[in-house]
């Protein structure tokens, strides 16, 4: 028989025991924080702030004895680490992804929750769910079969007749690899996570405000002018630095179609470039063979920079979010 | 203002919206299509039977993989993220810890797979000595997947009728009971959901194992550390890249395979979504 004491304590055991695994989120973001720093820090002395503002990234001779000696840390000698072009290629893939996506996105949205009918609708929402949920290398192939191509063969010449007066369509086109095509491939991964979220918040706008628009003799368009976009402004401002900060650290799909550029800043919207993540990846089985281990630490210091700036740009999304989530719930 | 002039306004918006409805299929329909078409010359019984050797071969030893090493992940991210789940949604739902929590979950979510696999290869691959393994692969996976099994969880218990909890404590049951019994029951296709769309992520997940699963051409082997292993995604990325036809059409087959897994795991999570609506 189960004593009331016993149901009392196993009780206690349990809300003890949950509240410390869900306290785990805390302690992995502390630990993810604190073992990047203490990697990167042979990385930080040796480098400083010429980390964040030198163009050039050579890991120095490895084969040779000599070594370079900074900061009170040891490198290989000549070996300097730059990440500028990577932090530019990942700002600027970033940015057209977003200019790209969220008309898509609020579109998508506002044809989910304003226009379709629910059936249609639904399959809408199945393929962007579907969008969402295709692995990034996946996309990555067809950014290399599909994307690559039609860049190098058609819509770069396209752009540059059209355009070209503008500087950055201007130059060299290549082969389609570069910054343009690592925007588009992250703008398809973006606007369904934007869109999705956009349909959400639409749908907490007040029935009965809207009802009264269209009662009043608003056009559709005219109440999701006047009632929806206002009372969803931050919600949806929210989705969009959410699908930023998914741009920024989006790696797979990137180094696949981004021509791997180091040591050279993007001269024209169709350069390659490398963004942070990616070199991340791309720079592992080079860096693993610097026997000082600089390589690594500075390795570890663009993962360090990057989950920083994911930090920086998901809190500020999270907060806009919660408060259009509570201003809907208030409304209800 | 002309009314004729605002219902064309009207149109126009209505069309501009369907417009993007239209260019967002081109996409998805576009990917579907290529890897289909390519991966169907590689679609062999071999494929299912042979490992990879050199550019070629089959993908046994990469489907074992994927299925082992996501399946240990989600062994650890399921229990982890619900029990996260109930202190957050059942235990504590308004206390100002749990506000803090679902915050800094939703922060969790947004780390970018990279930095957390990266984290795997300093902390576990390097820092105790595991070297590229299948546990510290499936560790990874665990961190990328908890957030979103926490915060499904979460929010389906959340929606539990606030009589039931109370009917069961009438009754005399205890906490820890009613949780077990009746919530979670109750709350059991949104958990379930929050789990399949963590094992849908780690399916298509490649960064961080890159960095902690590393790669192997053999079939897996039962030891969780010291020995690398394959997984499908790995292939798609490096085989996509070798000059060789034979090598690209497994690139596409093992993108077809990844697919096929999504979209299953897709349709179970929508019907048990369905499901729940007609429950209530």
């Amino acid at each position: 028989m189960v004593t009331p004491g016993k149901v009392r304590l196993l009780d206690r055991v349990m809300r003890l025991a949950t509240g410390v695994v869900a306290g785990g989120s805390l302690v992995a973001m502390a630990a993810i924080l604190l073992f990047l720093l203490r990697d990167s820090w042979p990385s930080i002395l040796y480098n400083g702030a010429h980390f964040l503002t030198s163009i050039t990234w050579n890991i120095g001779n490895l084969y040779g004895s000599a070594l370079s000696h900074h900061g009170g840390a040891v490198a290989p000698a000549g070996a300097t680490y730059g990440i500028l072009p990577f932090i530019l290629g990942t700002l600027l893939s970033s940015l057209i992804a977003v200019v790209l996506a969220v008309p898509l996105a609020v579109g998508i949205g506002l044809l989910l929750v304003e226009y379709l009918p629910r059936r249609i609708g639904d399959s809408l929402s199945f393929a962007v769910e579907m969008l969402a949920g295709i692995p990034s290398v996946v996309i990555g192939l067809w950014g290399i079969a599909v994307l690559i191509p039609w860049i190098g063969h058609d819509l770069g010449p396209w752009l540059q007749a059209a355009l070209g007066f503008v500087p950055i369509f201007r130059g060299p086109i290549g082969s389609g690899q570069g910054l343009l095509a690592s925007g588009l491939v992250l703008a398809v991964m973006i606007t369904p996570i934007i869109a999705a979220t956009t349909r959400d918040v639409l749908r907490q706008t007040p029935r009965e405000t809207k009802e009264g628009a269209l009662g009043l003799g608003l056009t559709r368009w005219e109440m999701i002018r006047a009632v929806s976009l206002p009372w969803s402004m931050s919600g949806i401002f929210g989705a969009v630095i959410l699908g930023l900060g998914r741009a920024l650290g989006e790696t797979m799909a990137v180094l696949m179609v981004s021509g791997s550029a180091v040591n050279y800043l993007p001269q024209n919207i169709f350069s390659p470039i490398g963004t942070m993540a990616a070199t991340i990846v791309s720079q592992l089985d080079s860096a693993m063979t610097d026997p000082t281990g600089m390589a690594i630490h500075a390795l570890a210091e663009i993962a360090l920079v990057l989950f920083v700036m994911s930090i920086l740009v998901n809190v500020p999304a999270r907060l806009l979010l919660s408060g259009a989530v509570k201003k809907g719930g208030e409304a209800q | 203002m002309n009314v004729a002039w605002r219902h064309l306004k009207d149109r126009i918006m209505l069309g501009l919206a369907a417009l993007m409805g239209l260019i967002i299929l081109v996409p998805v329909v576009g990917m579907l299509w290529l890897v289909v078409s390519h991966a169907l010359p590689a679609l062999t019984i071999g494929l299912f039977t042979q490992v990879t050797v050199g550019t070629g071969g089959g993908l046994l030893n990469a489907i074992v993989g994927t299925f082992y090493v996501v399946g240990l992940g989600i062994l650890i991210a399921g229990p982890l993220g619900i029990l996260a789940g109930v202190y957050i949604g059942e235990v504590n739902p308004a206390g100002r810890f749990s506000q803090f929590l679902r915050f800094t979950t939703d922060i969790m979510a947004g780390v970018p797979s990279i930095v957390i696999g990266y984290f795997g290869y300093v902390t576990l691959v390097l820092g105790l000595g595991w070297g590229f393994s299948t546990l510290a692969g499936a560790i990874a996976l665990a961190l990328i997947g908890i957030p979103y099994v926490v915060r499904s969880t979460e929010t389906a218990l959340s929606k539990v009728p606030r009589g039931m909890r109370e009917a069961s404590l009438a009754l005399g049951a205890s906490q820890t009971t009613t949780i077990w019994r009746v919530t979670l029951r109750e709350a059991l296709p949104g958990v379930i959901t929050g789990v399949l769309l963590a094992l849908s992520i780690a399916i298509g997940e490649t960064a961080p194992l890159l960095y902690t699963a590393g790669w192997s051409n053999y079939m897996p082997e039962l030891r969780l550390t010291h020995s690398p292993i394959g997984y499908l995604t790995y292939v798609v990325w490096t085989y996509i890249n070798e000059p060789f036809a034979k090598a690209q059409s497994l690139a596409y087959a093992a993108g077809l395979l990844l697919l096929v897994l999504i979209v299953i795991v897709n349709l179970v999570a929508r019907r048990l979504v369905g499901r729940s609506r007609v429950s209530h």
